[in-house]
């Protein structure tokens, strides 16, 4: 049983000077070491030309000569190196670099350089105000600052005038109204008056607001790539490809995103389906706990449907692959999956609240203004100069920093305790959560068949059994072949498909298999059901002695008992919703001292339970990874998925955690709190400032001086406020602990 | 004053070749990996062609 060949072509894309070039998600680097080996193993391949390993991103890009050589000795080398290595396919990473990023550090060089060239002849105007320079001088000083400064607002403002046209376009309101007016109005005012040769012109606050500003925005940027990139790398480990059957009949492995629907793909046992279609040959029990909940395994036929993310027990299976058909569990994942989606789009960031109170009252602070002084008898021209300033002092930059600042510093303690954000914004969402949701199947539960340790086999036998299992590609008898570390395989093991496995040993025969194929009494099995409900059983049989019984299952992950615990103690209501059957959802609510569980529930009937809670009042964070979880994750307040989850619900999560440890549900609830907390510390900064600001703008007190100050002066109070939710993070949470 | 005219446009010039080099330094990439760089310094693999006293000194340690 060999891996059909691989369709490198799909994956591989031509450089500019004529080489092959590909890049990969490598897994298992962990320090320098592993990056010289690869990149001195590669160079040594014939016609290798470059290969650089990315040690932030754990990516690898390899250039070659299509002439000399292909991709399979590389991922063939990668992998006797001990990496698992994968390509990306380039359908689906987009740009090769990260072209957002780029435009912002190149603005916020661009706005750092403008900042400190018009601060310096900022300091000397002020110093010269105060002692004697000449208008000359002064205008002069004015004028190369606005040579300075023009160029610089036009090309790093961008960033921000683009996000305030399109909000205004669909008449909303954000942070980057205000940013854009103020920054807008500053310059033209400061333009104005160095034309009228007057003393004050604002060209540093200008700048130096758009810096703040750019540094905020590039920090909430870093912070987002970073888990992009991981999840990329993750997406793209798990190989989702499928041996598409050619017209000739061979299967070639090609990526997703190369298939189309009418194609047709081979399945062999032990697989798991990448695809959603309908069998055209072949019979086979699928395990469909990653879609459904179902941990049971279901027998399919020919013209069954099968979903992605189902595994293929023993059966080769030809799917025909078909779209999502009305009436189909797919199709109502998707229509529910939408529905919820519109439902989430309507939370609005703290950041955007914050700015929707804030920019109608300080807009009309600065009317007022104007107002007021004309109406004391000052001329229009020095009333609208003191108006504007008031806009200046109160242009958002602490608010800007505010939040972005915090959830940089949460999302790398969230990183430390395993757990990955989809949406900054989760972390608000996060900190009010009080009622918790979990699915049970590939949630509580360990999304790998595992072999239970409650059994009556000796080592020796137990160490037999493992080595029959090595023959059989039926994922019972892998996870007992991985429990028991067996390595060789037994010479004249024979296989019955969808039965079991037997060989004889020093003349005595020895069996594994369904508890029917060794001859297992359904007494003897009904009463091993009662103990264990959520397992399936494997028999043993050494001989004519009797047959064992090997109780295999998905059974709780690490800590699960204890993280529900805790989260009961925290005050947190906990819910079960599983699609499973219902005896093993009681044994699991009961094994881990959960009183509300419902079984059975179809995606549906999640989002209804979902729904009502929400209309309680309660802030529900939904915790699953199934197919038929998805809609749920994106109609709670806040989700959360491990890993493993299916692509679909991964999408719809705001948050993915690794490993097997269930730990890192209470760790991000627990840092979120936190966050939030500094988040409104933050806020409540920027308005003192404000409070303070304002009067002294609106009396006309605020020259340049005051503005560069005050503006500099609480960003660096608000950012310095984020980074101290580290200190109170660190002194409860275990970074690494697991690790 | 008239110093000026020439110390002004020097030190933008100063700036804004330092600015320039930046700018330099983010295209060509050298911003795409934090991590490995630092760690590269310490890479001998480079000297292999001439390395032969070092590989002598390493058999004689172990």
């Amino acid at each position: 049983m060999s891996a059909p060949e691989r369709d490198w072509a799909a994956f591989v894309t031509n450089t500019d000077d004529g080489k092959a070039h590909m890049d990969l998600a490598v897994d298992g680097i962990t320090c320098a070491a592993c990056m010289y080996e690869i990149e001195r193993g590669l160079q040594k391949l014939d016609g290798v030309e470059k290969a650089r390993v990315n040690l932030s991103s754990h990516r690898l890009s390899v250039d070659w000569d299509g002439e000399k050589t292909n991709p399979s000795p590389i991922v063939d080398l990668l992998q006797r190196l001990g990496y698992k290595a994968y390509p990306f396919d380039p359908a689906q990473v987009k740009s090769r670099g990260d072209a957002v990023g780029k435009e912002i550090l190149r603005a916020l060089a661009i706005s750092g350089f403008a900042a400190m060239n018009i601060m310096l002849l900022s300091i000397s105007i002020w110093s010269g105000n105060a002692s004697d320079i000449d208008p000359e001088t002064r205008s002069f000083f004015h004028w190369i600052s606005a040579l300075i400064a023009l160029p610089t607002v036009v090309y790093s403002g961008r960033i921000f005038f683009r996000s305030a046209y399109m909000a205004v376009k669909t008449g909303r309101l954000n942070m980057d109204v205000p940013i854009t007016i103020g920054v807008l109005l500053a310059t033209g005012l400061s333009m104005w008056q160095t034309v009228q040769e007057a003393e004050h012109a604002y060209f540093d606050s200008a700048v130096m607001l758009l810096f703040f500003l750019l540094v905020g925005r590039y920090c909430d940027h870093l912070m987002r790539r970073k888990t992009r990139s991981f999840a990329e790398n993750l997406a793209t480990l798990k190989a989702e490809s499928a041996a598409k059957i050619q017209e000739d009949g061979s299967a070639l492995d090609v990526p997703l995103s190369k298939l189309s629907v009418g194609d047709r793909v081979l399945v062999r046992a032990g697989e798991r389906i990448s695809v959603d279609g309908k069998i055209s040959t072949g019979i086979s029990e699928v395990d469909q706990s990653l879609v459904t909940g179902e941990t049971l395994l279901q027998p399919v036929g020919e013209g069954d449907l099968v979903y992605a993310g189902t595994m293929n027990t023993y059966g080769v299976l030809e799917i025909e692959v078909t779209a999502a058909a009305k009436g189909t569990l797919l199709d109502e994942v998707n229509r529910l999956l939408e529905t919820a989606m519109e439902g989430r789009s309507k939370y609005v960031h703290i950041a955007d609240r914050a700015s929707q109170l804030y920019a109608p009252v300080v807009h009309a602070a600065a009317l007022l203004t104007l107002v007021g002084w004309i109406m004391l008898g000052m001329a229009w021209q020095p009333a609208l100069v003191i108006a504007i300033s008031v806009l200046i002092i109160t242009c958002p930059c602490a608010l800007g920093l505010a939040i972005p600042a915090v959830q940089v510093v949460a999302s790398g303690l969230f990183f430390n305790e395993r757990v990955l954000l989809n949406a900054g914004d989760a972390i608000e969402r996060l900190a009010t959560v009080d009622t918790i949701v979990f699915d049970k199947t590939g949630t509580l539960t360990l999304p790998e068949t595992s072999l239970s340790e409650k059994h009556d086999l000796s080592a020796d036998q137990l160490e037999l059994a493992g080595r029959l299992a090595l023959s059989s590609s039926h994922p019972l008898s892998q996870a007992i072949a991985r429990a028991t570390g067996a390595q060789q395989a037994l010479p004249d093991a024979k296989e019955s498909a969808g039965k079991g496995v037997e060989a004889i040993i020093d003349g005595v025969p020895a069996k594994l298999g369904s508890p029917a194929f060794c001859g297992v009494s359904d007494e003897q099995l009904d009463q091993a059901k009662v103990l264990q409900p959520d397992a399936s059983f494997v028999a043993f049989q050494l001989g004519d002695k009797a047959a064992q019984l090997l109780s295999v299952g998905q059974f709780m992950r690490e800590g699960a008992t204890d993280t529900i615990q805790k989260l009961k103690t925290a005050g947190f209501t906990i819910e079960i919703l599983s699609g499973d059957h219902k005896g093993a959802v009681e044994h699991a609510a009961r094994v881990l001292g959960v009183e509300t569980w419902q079984a059975a529930m179809k995606p549906q009937d999640k989002i209804d339970h979902i729904e009502e809670l929400k209309a309680q009042g309660k802030k529900v964070l939904m915790v699953g990874d199934g197919l038929n979880d998805a809609p749920s994750l994106a109609a709670a307040n806040v989700s959360i998925s491990p890993v493993s989850a299916v692509h679909v619900s991964q999408a719809a999560a705001d948050a993915v955690f690794l490993g097997d440890s269930l730990a890192p549900v209470m760790s991000a609830l627990t840092i979120s709190k936190k966050a939030r907390w500094v988040m409104n510390q933050n806020l409540a900064i920027s308005v003192v400032y404000n409070m303070i600001a304002v009067p002294f703008a609106v009396l006309g007190f605020v020259t340049p001086l005051v503005a560069a100050l005050a503006m500099s002066g609480s960003s660096i109070i608000v950012t310095l406020n984020a980074v101290r939710l580290r200190m109170l993070a660190g002194s409860s949470t275990q970074p690494n602990s697991e690790a | 004053m008239e110093v000026l005219i020439y110390l002004i446009p020097i030190a933008l010039f100063l700036g804004g070749a330092g600015l320039v080099a930046f700018l330099w330094s983010l295209r060509s990439g050298q911003y795409d990996d934090m991590e490995g760089p630092k760690w590269r310094i310490l890479d001998d693999g480079d000297l292999q062609e001439n390395s032969a006293p070092v590989e002598a000194a390493k058999r004689k340690v172990s």
